[in-house]
């Protein structure tokens, strides 16, 4: 059973809802940088400066996080995570981060980008900009910009696609 | 969540010879991962907590021991050091033994250098930990044709197509041997070049051009690897003086300029300055020789974090 929650229309207007509340809740680009999680959160953090450019006119800087040698999970894993490009090309420390991912579930891969960002530096705040909340959560972990706020249950899939890899902008949710 | 990744078949790695390309591959990539990490300030990651990591060598070695036990240090395992002098080998405890001993103790990874060729094939065979070939006599040195053929990825975005020639003694060379089994299955055009007396005929595809004169070898390639005169072995007049070495089979700033001009230099280390390489030549920018040693950690987590992946679930 396949529903689609969001199709690219709605998908462009509530990427760019987001951007405008990461704008007023920060008051501009001032001291802003995305950083999106490997790999759905890296597509949706590029979105979300694109627009923040064309409604502020200012870039905003980007960079990507994978969290795999973060998980928790590793020990119960059938098998272990790729590792893939971690590349933040600028100072973290003393700026507010908005770390991007495109569905937040159990809360852990959070857990995990925060203890890895705290590696590469101090942010003054961290905040949470996430497409789809399914609920879900195993840590107290909430975010601060949410796409849709979709009631699931656990043994569904939500699966974001972006025109990128998948041709087509649309959130998917199966059912089992 | 977050999917799986491609695995090495494999909990051991004895050999290059033994991989396929696509775990080369994997390897290669994934060591960019960890090459991040090395940038940064704080150079560790918490994904191996837990784990043992036991370097056990029956031959002298401080650049490939203390690389494997940074890179073990930077994933958050414990590391133990096991050395021959101080072990009970000496007491004439079997291999084996010392082996079985070493994996009740919990280790998880054994990484093994030895004088004999086949003995990291032997505990692996023995071993249900995972066991990493750190050079074993003249057969294989995996890991370091790994992190060379990182280092020649990094510099070039590729190695299909390059010309790479390989110098030097290469009979008793196990990183040659593991060199030409990776560059080849990666597509790269390999040649040797040295003395008849240290090139075995025979051994390797005929299809490996063989010069026995630098002026003639080094033509146009893209990578001079150079292999160190291993004084340990040369009792036995594979060749007559260094002196006479140096003259024919020295990498002199000349002999460099016949190769391409972006053309970089490699050694695996520890250099014989002034026998099989010149410090002008080692110390010059085409030199990748550092960027080897870096290169060397970021391949060896690479390692390590797969083959625990490997052995995980069962």
């Amino acid at each position: 059973m396949t529903k689609e929650l969001l199709d690219s229309t709605d998908m462009e207007r509530t990427i760019t809802r987001m951007a405008h509340e990461i704008l007023e809740k920060n008051r501009g680009v001032e001291g802003l940088c995305l950083v999106g999680i490997q790999r759905g959160g890296v597509h949706l953090s590029k979105r979300l400066a694109e627009r923040i450019k064309s409604i502020e006119g200012r870039d905003v800087p980007v960079g990507m996080l994978d969290i795999a040698l973060y998980r928790d999970d590793l020990n119960i894993r059938k098998e272990y995570p790729a590792v893939r490009k971690t590349d933040i090309p600028f100072e973290i420390t003393g700026k507010v981060v908005v770390l991007v991912d495109d569905v937040l579930f159990t809360g852990r891969s959070i857990r995990a980008a925060m203890d890895a960002l705290m590696d590469i530096g101090r942010p003054a705040r961290i905040e949470l900009a996430v497409l789809i909340d399914r609920g879900h959560r195993e840590l107290p972990v909430r975010a601060d910009f949410v796409g849709k706020s979709v009631p699931t249950s656990v043994g569904e899939t939500v699966n974001v696609e972006f025109s990128e890899e998948a041709g087509v902008d649309r959130v998917v949710l199966t059912g089992k | 969540m977050g999917e799986t990744g491609r695995q090495l078949r494999s909990k051991d790695i004895v050999g290059i010879k033994d991989l396929s390309r696509e775990e080369i591959e994997l390897i290669l990539d994934t060591a960019v991962g960890f090459k991040d990490v090395l940038r940064r300030d704080i150079k560790k990651v918490p994904t191996l907590r837990g784990k043992t990591v036991v370097n056990l060598f029956f031959e002298p070695s401080t650049r490939t021991r203390t690389s494997f036990e940074l890179a073990a240090k930077r994933l958050s395992t414990d590391v133990i050091n096991f050395s021959v002098s101080a072990s009970s080998v000496v007491k004439g405890e079997s291999l084996i033994d010392t082996a079985t001993a070493i994996q009740a103790l919990g280790a998880d990874v054994v990484i093994i250098r030895h004088s004999s060729s086949g003995v990291p094939h032997l505990l692996a065979d023995h071993l249900n930990a995972s066991v990493i070939n750190a050079g074993d006599g003249i057969n294989e040195h995996p890991t370091q044709a790994l992190l060379d053929a990182f280092t020649i990825m990094e510099r070039f975005g590729g190695i299909s197509g390059l010309s790479i020639a390989i110098v030097g003694d290469i009979l008793h060379s196990r990183v040659a041997k593991s060199n030409i089994y990776c560059l080849r299955t990666l597509g790269a055009d390999v040649r040797l070049i040295g003395p008849p007396t240290l090139i075995p005929e025979g051994l390797f595809d005929p299809d490996i051009e063989v010069f026995h004169s630098m002026e003639e070898g080094l033509g146009d390639v893209d990578v001079v690897m150079m292999l160190r005169i291993q004084m340990e072995r040369q009792d036995t007049g594979f060749f007559p003086t260094t002196d006479e070495y140096f003259r024919l089979w020295g990498l002199t700033r000349e002999r460099l300029a016949l190769a391409r001009p972006d053309a970089v230099v490699m050694h695996p280390g520890p250099m014989n300055r002034g026998i099989e390489i010149v410090s002008d030549v080692a110390d010059s920018p085409q030199s990748v020789i550092l960027d080897q040693v870096t290169n060397g950690i970021a391949v060896r987590m690479a390692v390590l974090y797969l083959l625990s992946g490997a052995r995980s679930g069962g």
